[in-house]
């Protein structure tokens, strides 16, 4: 088992859930696999998917919901 | 000679200098938002400086060729990688038939110009290879690339050597946090004395939904307008003026919220007042900010502004002395 974090594929406001009265995308002990949507990251009025591109468990967000990224920065843990 | 678009990015253009002369018919200039970028781009593969290339924004795309080709990426940096290699940023490098470009994320600025010798040969209209997205103009079909595209090239104009670069210094950084210079205008005294200086104090924040047609800041305090009797003509709300044309670069404050400048794909008129206009010489800046980059306003007068104009011209002359062929 190894912890790896994923990065933010661009840069945007960084979304857990689909809408605001919806429950996250995945919490903590989930299975996740290759395809699934961990996220959501808007910028320029587009909402994109951030998709697993490794399968594992859900750990946890390193971002809060609707906070600002950058480029680069871990967005979640992942087990492997 | 042709490239697959195999991943578009999140949205990859077609851009070149732009469709001048078509604004007061309402079909904006377009363009690269970048343009001194998509110059050096062009000229480090022996373009001429307005061959067609692509703009890519935040996320590069992944492009396969179906032939031998000189390529290069600048602006943004969007580190290029070659079947996965990393390959040097603002240098021409050889690219084989075969052979895939990809980008790692994006480590600063916004816009990556990635020029291949011949240029992206779609078709002119008005004068200009560019899309404009909103008006479904010119570039391929009028849109942003989709996985599955061929992009017809050009025949090089001259041949020049890989491994041409532009040197560090002419590259122009990314500041953090930005500043940008603005020329106070023609609806500058529709502004109490508070609210102009509140402008220039504040610090803003680049919005996330800004993008080629206008870039938006928040985080600022509300501009106060003076009071007057709306003229006839006008809207009700005090930022509203009887209807005129918008310039490229002015800023305009819907409300007195939220300051936007208009850039390449801007809207050529309406009824919001424009405090301004931010310098010729600071738009390709603008075109390099990401979401929530911190950006004050820094006001100038005409001779500043000229000047420097001035100076972002003698600047593209050294980069046009360092890559002539």
């Amino acid at each position: 088992m190894a912890t790896t974090t994923v990065q933010a594929p661009l840069p945007g406001t960084f979304y857990h859930r689909s809408a605001p009265d919806q429950p996250p995308f995945k919490a903590p002990g989930d299975a996740v696999a290759i395809g699934d949507t961990l996220g959501l990251i808007e910028v320029m009025k587009t909402f994109t998917p951030v998709a697993a591109e490794a399968a594992g468990r859900f750990v946890r967000f390193l971002v809060d919901d609707a906070d600002a990224v950058m480029a680069g920065q871990p967005l979640y843990e992942l087990e492997t | 000679m042709a490239i697959e678009v195999m991943k578009p990015g999140l949205s990859t253009t077609v851009q070149d200098l732009g469709r001048p002369g078509y604004y007061h018919l309402g079909i904006p200039l377009s363009g690269a938002m970048d343009r001194a970028a998509l110059r050096a781009a062009n000229l480090l593969v022996g373009n001429d400086e307005g061959a067609a290339a692509l703009e890519a924004v935040f996320l590069g795309p992944e492009l396969r060729f179906t032939a031998d080709a000189l390529v290069t990426v600048t602006g943004a940096d969007l580190p290029p990688k070659l079947d996965g290699q990393p390959q040097p940023g603002w240098t021409a490098f050889r690219v084989r038939a075969g052979q895939v470009l990809s980008f790692g994320f994006l480590r600063q600025g916004a816009r990556a110009y990635v020029a291949v010798a011949g240029g992206i040969d779609v078709p002119a209209v008005l004068g200009s290879r560019s899309t404009y997205v909103l008006g479904a103009l010119g570039g391929l079909d009028g849109r942003a690339l989709r996985a599955g595209d061929m992009l017809p090239l050009g025949v090089p104009p001259r041949d020049v050597a890989k491994g041409r670069t532009v040197p560090e210094a002419l590259r122009r950084p990314a500041a953090t946090p930005a500043e940008l210079r603005v020329l106070p205008g023609l609806y500058w005294h529709r502004l109490t004395a508070s609210a102009q200086a509140s402008f220039f104090a504040d610090t803003w924040k680049v919005a996330p939904e800004a993008d080629r047609i206008g870039y938006r800041f928040r985080g600022g305090r509300a501009l106060d307008f003076v009071p007057r009797e709306q003229p006839f003509g006008a809207g009700s709300d005090p930022s509203n003026i009887v209807d005129s044309g918008y310039p490229y670069g002015s800023v305009q404050v819907p409300g007195g919220t939220e300051p936007i400048v208009l850039h390449r794909d801007a809207v050529s008129g309406g009824g919001y007042f424009m405090l301004g206009t931010v310098i010729s010489a600071d738009m390709d800046l603008i075109g390099q900010m990401q979401p929530h980059t911190p950006t004050r306003f820094v006001e100038v007068d005409m001779s500043a502004a000229l000047a420097a104009r001035d100076e972002r011209a003698a600047r593209l002359q050294q980069v046009r002395y360092a890559l002539q062929t």
